[in-house]
């Protein structure tokens, strides 16, 4: 762990990998220390963010430091199952550069639970990981202008939903009706992170 | 009560104390711009420290309103005859001018009893870079109002300063990539006065000045900021964030601008010139 020096009110903690990022960011949620405002993990980093009328930047870092991670495996974060029609523009071709059959995509992207990484890009827009996706899978070279809401995209190690119309760069491979960003309803953001996610097949 | 939009000049926007605490679920913080001059303006008229006011950019705003209502104005001192740093009554159907500031860019008027449009995520907060919040204030809007909260305060004016006109110096230290580049480019930041763009808004402040080089090639992986990042895009100079920065961010971020001092940062306007004091 090293903590980086981040202006007066936030501390930038890098990590070693993602799993560490989960497991940090899970044991800050689970107990916050005195005067923490938010928490922004990243894919390398959890941005740490005080009130420091409240803590001084020093006694939070003391207490990050002390902090012991949370094992991914202890975590037991909300099951939140995604409805999905799967055949968006790109599955056919996203299914070629992996060496498989459309079918098998499905399979395999709906096979095991994502985990809610880290959110970004857009207010409720998901990083999904999982152990069990092996794939890279390369962004389009240049982002559509917009792709819609409720598009299920993969990019990287990635999987995400697209919360609201925007433009965007991912291989977009279904769609669900499920708001994942709604501003009327508590919690708005639907994928937080520490989230299990399943993708469930409606119909092709 | 409800206050009556004629005019609005370049940008009116209704601004509080933001959305924090919901960074994780990407919903970045906004709110005033100018945090000091908005907290002040509250003050002035009695309000809660959060309530809601609005953030006049440039001035040009025009409003009446439909009961005798008291009012005051922090931050850039608009021309006209409207008193400043000082709460005052305007008076049924008399219209409210708020001319060009000479200096600074952000105005706040505050209303007693606070602006009460319906909030979004427990915030009445223009976002102007996610689109979350009550939609920019246009002609012909008529604000809600609500009751007051509490007793005025004893103040006729407030003793602070205008924002500067001149050449500003903030201070600044270093930001978790400073290691990305050489001392050189460090030495280069804290010594030479940039300027600001007019491209700059609510996000940043797009500064120009000589380019600071990397040490370290390569891309980051996106991580989280707050308001005061100097973020060193590729090309270009290095961007200060401000209220609407997204939640994270790609470029590696040299330094920090000290958090109050965002405050006067939010109120240059382009062509003026800021140096970072380590």
């Amino acid at each position: 762990m090293r903590v980086l020096p981040s202006g007066t009110t936030s501390l930038l903690v890098e990590l070693d990998d993602l799993d560490a990022v989960l497991a940090l960011s899970a044991a800050l949620r689970a107990s916050p220390p005195v005067g923490l405002v938010d928490l922004v993990p990243a894919a390398r980093t959890v941005l740490v963010v005080a009130d420091v009328r409240l803590t001084s930047l020093a006694a939070l870092e003391a207490t990050v430091r002390r902090t012991s991670l949370l094992p991914v495996a202890e975590q037991r974060g909300e099951l939140v199952e995604v409805p999905v029609t799967y055949g968006g523009p790109d599955l056919s071709a996203t299914a070629e550069r992996l060496d498989c059959s459309t079918d098998e995509l499905v399979r395999r992207h709906t096979a095991h639970d994502w985990r809610v990484a880290f959110c970004g890009f857009a207010p409720g827009f998901a990083y999904l990981t999982s152990p069990s996706w092996p794939h890279d899978v390369p962004r389009h070279p240049s982002p559509r202008v917009r792709v819609p809401p409720g598009s299920v995209a993969l990019a990287g190690e990635f999987s995400g939903v697209y919360p609201r119309p925007s433009p965007g760069g991912w291989q977009v491979i279904g769609q669900t009706d499920l708001a994942v960003f709604d501003v009327d309803r508590s919690p708005a953001a639907l994928l937080r992170p520490g989230c299990r996610v399943r993708f469930v097949e409606v119909s092709r | 009560m409800t206050l009556v939009v004629v005019e609005t000049g370049p940008l009116t926007t209704v601004q509080d104390a933001g959305r924090p605490g919901q960074a994780e679920a990407g919903v970045g913080r906004s709110g005033a711009c100018d945090r000091r001059s908005y907290a002040l303006a509250n003050r002035l008229v009695g309000n809660e420290p959060g309530a809601a006011v609005l953030e006049i950019t440039l001035g040009g705003l025009v409003l009446s309103s439909d009961a005798d209502v008291v009012l005051a104005t922090t931050g850039a001192r608009c021309a006209g005859s409207w008193p400043h740093n000082a709460p005052t009554t305007l008076r049924a159907g008399q219209p409210l001018r708020l001319g060009i500031p000479p200096g600074g860019v952000r105005t706040y008027l505050a209303v007693r009893g606070g602006i009460t449009t319906g909030p979004v995520l427990g915030s009445r907060s223009t976002d102007v870079l996610s689109g979350l919040g009550p939609p920019i204030v246009s002609a012909g809007d008529r604000l809600p109002v609500g009751p007051p909260a509490g007793p005025m305060g004893s103040v006729d004016v407030a003793p602070v300063a205008d924002p500067a006109s001149g050449e500003v110096t903030v201070r600044v230290s270093p930001g978790p990539r400073r290691d990305w580049f050489p001392d050189s480019a460090w030495s280069r930041l804290v010594s030479v006065a940039y300027e600001v763009g007019s491209d700059s808004n609510r996000v940043g402040l797009r500064l120009a000045g000589p380019p600071l080089e990397r040490a370290h090639p390569g891309e980051l992986p996106s991580e989280g900021m707050v308001r005061g990042a100097l973020q060193v895009p590729p090309a270009g100079g290095p961007v200060l964030m401000l209220a609407d920065h997204p939640v994270t961010g790609g470029y590696p971020v040299i330094g920090y601008v000290d958090d109050p001092d965002v405050d006067l940062c939010a109120q240059l306007r382009p062509g003026q010139r800021v140096r970072f004091r380590a």
